[in-house]
């Protein structure tokens, strides 16, 4: 059955060469029943899935944030101004990324790297900002078993921090793999299926944002 | 018009010629990308007004519009498979019943 590669709606290729296996001489796409690519479904699937782990830890800390006991609350230790910068960067590493996924689909290499290095650099910011906010926490006494606020304010932020170092490790990777010229395949999509997860991460921070520093205990 | 000009346009006809669909502009997610900025400043001076009881609504107003940006267009789920749509909001509506639900029973909303 599977013997032309569909990509997206677009018009199957007529005399491309391809094998008995679903394979064309792009590499690597296959046919598929909904016409569409099985790698997004399962990342839009995957986000989705995400979804609930997030909203099981945001749940959480909305149910614990006003716990501290004799220890330091939100209103002692949130840095309203230096979050709003580190929100502000991972906001323009979404404008950053999407600017690659459009390289990428002009089959622009030079600029699909340069812009995927761009957001992995923002990335790093970010991440460097919550680090040093979590040392600033600690210093002011507030460690990861100070209270039920701390516990469940530290998982949720450091499960976000986590995803955004994944990021970052994913996008340089995929920069020094197209630098390489090794990506089998669709290369386009790989940038978008990346992009997906990225622009997800920022769309959880900006939830976060709100949630846990804005709006007041 | 200029050699640049008709470059630009050779080059986003091949982005759209590459997945079949509509993909915007560079220049189009840059004024998206300024919205957000703005929208995040706007968030981010209620910290230093006091806007009193309209804070939390508007806070709230503000992050859904800045979520549904970022979906909507960055994700591409506005031009995308409707399919796409489908997957993502069976995880979001799903994740927003249990936890509202969640939260119910710990009377979270009484407080």
């Amino acid at each position: 059955m599977a013997d032309i590669t569909i990509h997206e709606g677009a018009a199957a290729p007529a005399d491309h060469g391809h094998d008995d296996h679903g394979h064309d001489d792009h590499g690597g796409a296959h046919v598929t029943s909904t016409g569409l690519s099985n790698n997004k479904l399962a990342m839009w699937l995957f986000l989705g899935s995400e979804c609930l782990l997030f909203g099981g830890l945001i749940s959480t800390y909305m149910l614990y944030r006003g716990r501290h006991g004799g220890g330091p609350g939100p209103a002692q230790v949130f840095d309203i101004p230096l979050t709003s910068v580190s929100s502000f960067v991972l906001l323009m590493s979404s404008l950053t990324m999407v600017l690659a996924v459009n390289s990428a689909k002009r089959l622009d290499d030079r600029n699909t790297r340069l812009w995927l290095m761009a957001t992995a650099l923002l990335g790093a910011l970010f991440v460097g900002g919550q680090v040093y906010e979590f040392t600033a926490f600690y210093q002011e006494g507030l460690g990861f078993t100070t209270s039920l606020f701390s516990s469940s304010f530290f998982t949720l932020t450091g499960f976000h921090g986590v995803h955004v170092t994944l990021g970052v490790v994913m996008l340089i990777a995929l920069a020094a793999i197209i630098g390489r010229g090794r990506i089998s395949g669709d290369k386009a999509e790989v940038v978008e299926m990346v992009g997906l997860y990225w622009h997800f991460v920022d769309v959880v921070w900006v939830v976060i944002f709100t949630l846990v520093y804005l709006i007041p205990a | 018009m200029s050699a640049v000009t008709d470059t630009t346009h050779d080059a986003e006809h091949a982005a759209e010629a590459h997945d079949g669909h509509h993909t915007p502009s560079d220049r189009h997610f840059i004024i998206i990308a300024g919205w957000l900025a703005l929208l995040t400043a706007l968030e981010t001076s209620t910290y230093w007004i006091d806007l009193g009881s309209f804070a939390t609504p508007l806070l709230l107003i503000m992050m859904t519009i800045k979520f549904f940006m970022i979906i909507l267009v960055f994700m591409h789920l506005k031009y995308d498979s409707k399919l796409f749509s489908v997957m993502f909001y069976i995880g979001l509506g799903l994740a927003i019943l249990v936890y509202s639900v969640f939260l119910a029973t710990f009377q979270f909303f009484a407080r």
